[in-house]
């Protein structure tokens, strides 16, 4: 039997006042930048803009949105068809900030007049725009046209966005004052013509024959560049899958 | 008048980050050397002896105030959600800026953070800025952190569960400088300003639970995790302390409120039960034996008035105060 070695205990040093001190300082000094870092990694997504987002009506232009955003939420509360949601941390600096995924629910103006402006307390939806003509959100593009059904000559029967679509619209003519769901609101169209239908501004879309024979059937939507203001109806309610309009974001109209 | 203004003066020092230094001789009031003085008289000391064992025999709890305070956080925060969810509209948007029966009412360090980035003041903000400056001025200021803000919330839970653990020697409790909260007050506010970009805002807690609450869980809340993990494990109430800007904003205009938590020398047995417990200890300072300048104190402007010290303190020396109502609450 052997008597078992006393451990010896490692001997902690006794920190003096002034290196407890300046340990204190040090690790101020690490944990101040630590929380500054972090916070400046927000930059990235901004930088590479890697979500460029559909804002709602009267977005002030890009970084400046970001700016004056108080990041509140107001506007997704008053908008009348869910369109508007806030940012994630992916979206860096923009966290909190609203934006509106048109395809799966676009802005249709079924408040009549800019509600999320006027909830707005910044001004970061600039509370110059009183009508929804005013507004620039973007500009609808054709950007599949070989898909799109109306320049094939074909027609639409059924609900736009199939029956799981959870999107919805106001249809003046059905209830002037409550959207609707897409889905309880089928179509029988001998010729497709839903963005132009659906649109909430009057002359933005047009359906223009494509040569001039009389008996060709094939109309192709046309955007008035100098009327539409990008709000998305026509992307959310397009048949096609993926849509064959689209808003470009932040695209200006020509003449204002 | 003097005394006053000093007194003052030394509180925004110290919510800055200064040390609470000794008091120089000149600091005291006359009848305070006479009650120090008194204090240490063999008699007494032996009074206080005794009365300081009897007490802890019966060990004094009570969470008189803590429950107020619990209340009314999860009131505010949760009116925002159910003025959403049920449409009611008491108060629309989130903590950073909402509408209460359609007044306009914003934070200050929010509404601070984007005039600094866009270099633009908005009617509107003025409008939310001051009154939810005079209302929270009123109330004590910095009671918006201990009153109001969601984050204190869970951090306070997390505090507990801190404690508990440090008990065990699983957690510990590192120090930081408190003046790097006044370096980052500064750091986000020229980082604002610099960049055009609302920084801070995308870190700040508090901002990321309330509109959690209202509008849905969101990825963010991770770094609310961490925060509240690096305050179980390594930094008693790390944001709170030593990091939160939205907490000097409220300081400063606690600063002259009329709502303070009062210390009365003579009750005092100086047992450090309420510094113990203080979110911001440095404020109690007076409760240190022979450090009283006075015989009756207001606390400093960093004290957010919790009441947890009113709550510890087993001989009633510290209590709530309106200025100018006179009665004692």
């Amino acid at each position: 039997m052997t008597e078992p070695k006393p451990v010896k205990k490692p001997v902690k040093k006794r920190l003096s006042r002034k290196e407890k001190e300046r340990r204190t300082l040090l690790l101020s000094l690490l944990a101040g930048s630590g929380v500054v870092g972090v916070s400046l990694v927000g930059y990235i997504p901004v930088k590479n803009d890697e979500k460029k987002r559909l804002r709602p009506p009267g977005a002030l232009d890009g970084d400046l949105f970001l700016a004056s955003c108080i990041k509140c939420g107001q506007c997704e509360q008053v908008c009348p068809v869910n369109a508007i949601h806030l940012s994630d941390i992916m979206d860096g600096f923009g966290l909190g900030t609203p934006f509106i995924d048109a395809r799966k629910q676009a802005c249709d103006f079924s408040c009549d007049a800019t509600q999320c402006i006027l909830a707005c307390p910044t001004g970061s939806l600039s509370h110059e725009i009183d009508k929804k003509e005013q507004v620039q959100m973007g500009l609808a593009r054709l950007t599949r046209p070989d898909a799109c059904l109306a320049r094939k000559g074909k027609g639409f029967t059924g609900l736009a966005r199939g029956a799981d679509f959870t999107g919805t619209h106001r249809y003046v003519e059905i209830d002037r004052w409550n959207p609707i769901a897409l889905n309880a609101h089928p179509y029988d169209l001998e010729l497709c013509d839903l963005c132009v239908r659906e649109c909430p501004i009057k002359n933005a879309i047009s359906l223009q024959p494509m040569n001039d024979d009389p008996n060709d059937k094939r109309r192709t939507p046309t955007v008035n560049e100098d009327v539409c203001v990008g709000c998305g109806m026509c992307e959310m309610i397009c048949p096609v899958e993926p849509p064959c309009i689209e808003i470009e974001i932040g695209a200006k109209r020509k003449t204002v | 008048m003097k005394r006053a203004l000093k007194h003052y003066l030394h509180s925004l020092k110290i919510m800055l980050g200064a040390k609470p230094d000794k008091p120089a001789k000149s600091d005291y009031s006359e009848a305070a050397i006479a009650l120090h003085k008194f204090k240490q008289t063999p008699a007494e000391r032996k009074i206080r002896r005794e009365k300081i064992r009897e007490e802890l025999a019966e060990k004094h709890v009570s969470y008189k105030w803590r429950k107020w305070r619990w209340t009314s956080i999860i009131l505010i925060n949760l009116m925002f959600v159910v003025s959403y969810h049920f449409d009611v509209q008491l108060v629309e948007g989130a903590l950073t800026a909402s509408r209460f029966f359609g007044f306009h009412m914003a934070d200050l360090n929010s509404s601070l953070q984007i005039t600094l980035a866009q270099k633009t003041i908005v009617t509107n903000l003025v409008i939310g800025v001051v009154t939810v400056a005079v209302g929270w001025w009123l109330v004590g200021g910095r009671n918006y952190c201990s009153w109001a803000c969601p984050y204190h919330l869970a951090a306070e839970w997390v505090e507990m569960l801190h404690l508990k653990l440090v008990e065990k020697g699983w957690a510990q409790d590192i120090p930081l400088h408190r003046g790097t909260r006044t370096v980052l007050y500064v750091v986000f506010a020229a980082l604002a300003f610099i960049t055009g970009f609302t920084v801070f805002e995308f870190i700040n807690p508090v901002g990321i639970l309330s509109r959690a609450f209202t509008y849905g869980l969101s990825l963010a809340l991770v770094w609310v995790g961490i925060l509240l993990l690096i305050e179980l494990f390594f930094v008693r109430r790390f944001w709170c302390r030593y990091i939160c800007p939205i907490g000097i904003t409220y300081a400063f205009i606690g600063s002259t409120s009329p709502t303070v938590i009062h210390y009365d020398l003579n009750n005092c047995l100086h047992e450090g039960e309420c510094r113990s417990v203080c979110l911001v200890p440095h404020v109690l300072d007076m409760t240190i034996k022979g450090r009283a300048t006075d015989v009756t104190m207001d606390i400093g402007a960093d004290c957010t008035r919790c009441g947890m010290c009113l709550e510890a303190c087993p001989t009633g020396a510290l209590s709530f105060k309106v200025k100018g109502l006179g009665g004692l609450l």
